[in-house]
């Protein structure tokens, strides 16, 4: 069996004391859809924030691509081939879909200050290569029609579409989804999942997502982990988690 | 989807193209009979109109340009606007006195490349802090330089009271001390500056620069580098804000002083940019026009009006009450500035003639 993309060894973290992660260990294998579950509080976006080098564990190790770290900055991570998406809208406000998306291949830029100054070396292939990939992946989400668009004048749910059209540009192997389908009505929910189902199979992207909604989970996910106040307490297929009792007691507050 | 769908849809998306076109073809068409004008002005326009209206217009529009390529498109406030220029200034200045052997357009560059790696460190503070807290570290960068400059004779080759006179402006030859040959170099200058900074802000050093100016914290996530593109603004600002320093001195008023760049100056080229437009190209000419033709507008009006009958020292700080009221109304109506304004009235134009 084929190395898994993501491997979390004993991953801790605490803010000013309290435990937010508490040796957390999973691996996510190549391209499968990982859905992280739990309760608000339980420590899921502290998790992808890990992933991508935004936090810094107080231990453990992460091990992406076969290369093992305990420190990885946000760049770096980029660089090596992590997409993400946030929960909260954070995109370039004032610019169109087009040069957000753009901005997804900052990293992949070769050219220098002066070559863009001046029209010279790399300039024009690079911006001919980058407009083809970004009309490729705009086409992709379904988002020609926006195109030329500032995204502060675009709705919500197609806000949350340029955000997944940016992280998917620069190709990662590893896409991180913080509640892609949050605030979102039943047919944009199903729309965006059809998306992300396209992402995992047409380009092969493995992704581990954070979703509230349990029926969106089950039916998009190979692999479901259940986080609770910073523990695993489940790890499997759908049905296995959904069977799972520790599972079913931090979801309807049995007693712990 | 159906045939129908996207039949409607290309429609749809091919009338924008016409509208966006027909509007694109305006907007240079008009930059080119603007600069067609430019260039056939010193034909009609006799000294005074070159010496106090052009020439200090185009200056404040480059200096305008500089500063906005930090705040507006980098998102990097600076009050070190006047520092800079004279950083130009005094650099061109020494580089004129002591290496006569170099053009004069070499002499001009190399002082704005002085002046933007003084800017780089001017920025170091930018990776640690922003906003408010930036601008006081700029404001600090002002003050510095302005001593600097006062304090240490080396820098105006001693001369009295730390002012630096222009050496003779010349390209290959050609006289440039002329009012009409100073206009020229202005404006050639101005020219090809622009061109260069239109195409940099297209690029993906200018896509870095917004990024950091509308999310630094995704931008980072996605991979722009944050520290870099930050360090690049202050670079390139602070070398158009060099140069535009330099012609200041020697193609504008001849002779000047650290104090011809104090704080006031600072003050004066983020007004024109929060006039013209923050983030926008044209806007930087549209401020500097305001804050260059207004007061000489106001002046006339006022001479005409009331005959004298006002002390003219009043009409100045009336200048500076309407200025403080238009830059408030500005930033609450239209904080994208004149720039945008007249974007709008091109957009309604352009439907207008497509139809």
């Amino acid at each position: 069996m084929a190395e898994p993309v993501l491997q979390l060894r004993d991953v801790s973290l605490s803010f000013k004391g309290i435990k937010a992660l508490n040796a957390l260990s999973f691996n996510v294998e190549r391209g499968e859809i990982c859905a992280l579950i739990g309760p608000n509080g339980a420590g899921k976006s502290s998790l992808l924030n890990i992933i991508n080098g935004v936090y810094r564990a107080d231990s453990g190790s992460i091990t992406f691509n076969g290369e093992q770290f305990v420190r990885i900055r946000p760049a770096r991570a980029a660089h090596l081939g992590v997409g993400r998406t946030f929960q909260h809208n954070a995109l370039f406000r004032h610019l169109s879909v087009l040069d957000n998306v753009l901005a997804g291949l900052i990293r992949h830029c070769r050219a220098t200050i002066v070559e863009h100054a001046f029209g010279i070396g790399r300039d024009r292939r690079e911006a001919r290569e980058f407009n083809r990939r970004v009309d490729e992946i705009v086409a992709f989400l379904d988002l020609t029609k926006h195109r030329d668009k500032v995204v502060a004048t675009l709705p919500y749910g197609v806000q949350k579409r340029v955000d997944l059209a940016r992280a998917l540009v620069g190709g990662p192997s590893l896409l991180l989804l913080d509640e892609p389908m949050a605030g979102m009505n039943q047919d944009e929910k199903q729309e965006m999942s059809g998306f992300i189902l396209e992402t995992n199979t047409r380009l092969r992207t493995s992704i581990v997502l954070i979703e509230h909604d349990m029926s969106v989970v089950m039916g998009l996910s190979h692999h479901v982990v259940v986080l609770d106040y910073g523990r695993k307490v489940g790890d499997g297929s759908p049905e296995q988690v959904r069977r799972n009792p520790d599972v079913i007691a931090a979801y309807l507050g049995t007693a712990h | 989807m159906s045939a129908i769908g996207t039949d409607a849809i290309e429609g749809f998306s091919a009338t924008r193209d016409t509208a966006r076109v027909t509007r694109d073809r305006l907007r240079v068409g008009s930059a080119v009979l603007l600069l067609a004008a430019l260039v056939g002005i010193p034909l009609v326009a006799n000294d005074y109109w070159l010496n106090a209206v052009l020439i200090p217009f185009l200056i404040m529009s480059l200096t305008a340009l500089g500063l906005n390529l930090l705040m507006g498109y980098a998102g990097q406030a600076s009050l070190g606007t006047g520092g800079f220029m004279s950083v130009g200034a005094y650099a061109t200045y020494n580089l004129l006195l002591r290496l006569p052997e170099l053009p004069l357009p070499v002499s001009l560059l190399l002082g704005g490349v002085i002046s933007g790696l003084v800017g780089i460190v001017a920025g170091l503070p930018s990776l640690r802090i922003k906003g408010f807290y930036l601008v006081a570290s700029t404001l600090a960068t002002q003050f510095l330089l302005e001593w600097l400059f006062n304090q240490y004779g080396w820098f105006s080759n001693y001369s009295t009271s730390s002012s630096i006179s222009a050496p003779r402006l010349a390209i290959f030859g050609h006289d440039l001390s002329s009012p009409t040959g100073r206009y020229f170099l202005t404006l050639a200058t101005v020219v090809v500056v622009t061109v260069v900074a239109t195409r940099l802000v297209r690029s993906q050093t200018g896509r870095t620069w917004m990024a950091i100016r509308d999310m630094d914290t995704a931008a980072a996530v996605i991979g722009v580098p944050v520290s870099a593109g930050k360090l690049k603004a202050f670079f390139v600002s602070s070398l158009v804000i060099g140069i535009a320093g330099a012609l200041w001195a020697f193609a504008y008023l001849g002779t000047v002083d650290a104090r011809s760049f104090n704080l006031d100056r600072s003050f004066q080229v983020m007004f024109a940019i929060i006039i013209g437009g923050m983030g926008s190209i044209s806007g930087n000419y549209l401020g500097a026009a305001f804050m260059i033709l207004l007061p000489i507008l106001l002046d006339h009006v006022g001479g005409g009006l009331f005959g004298g009958a006002i002390d003219p020292g009043q009409l100045e700080n009336l200048q500076k009450a309407l200025f403080g009221a238009l830059i408030v109304w500005f930033l609450i109506k239209e904080p994208r500035g004149l720039a945008a304004l007249l974007s709008r009235a091109w957009t309604q134009l352009a439907a207008r003639l497509g139809r």
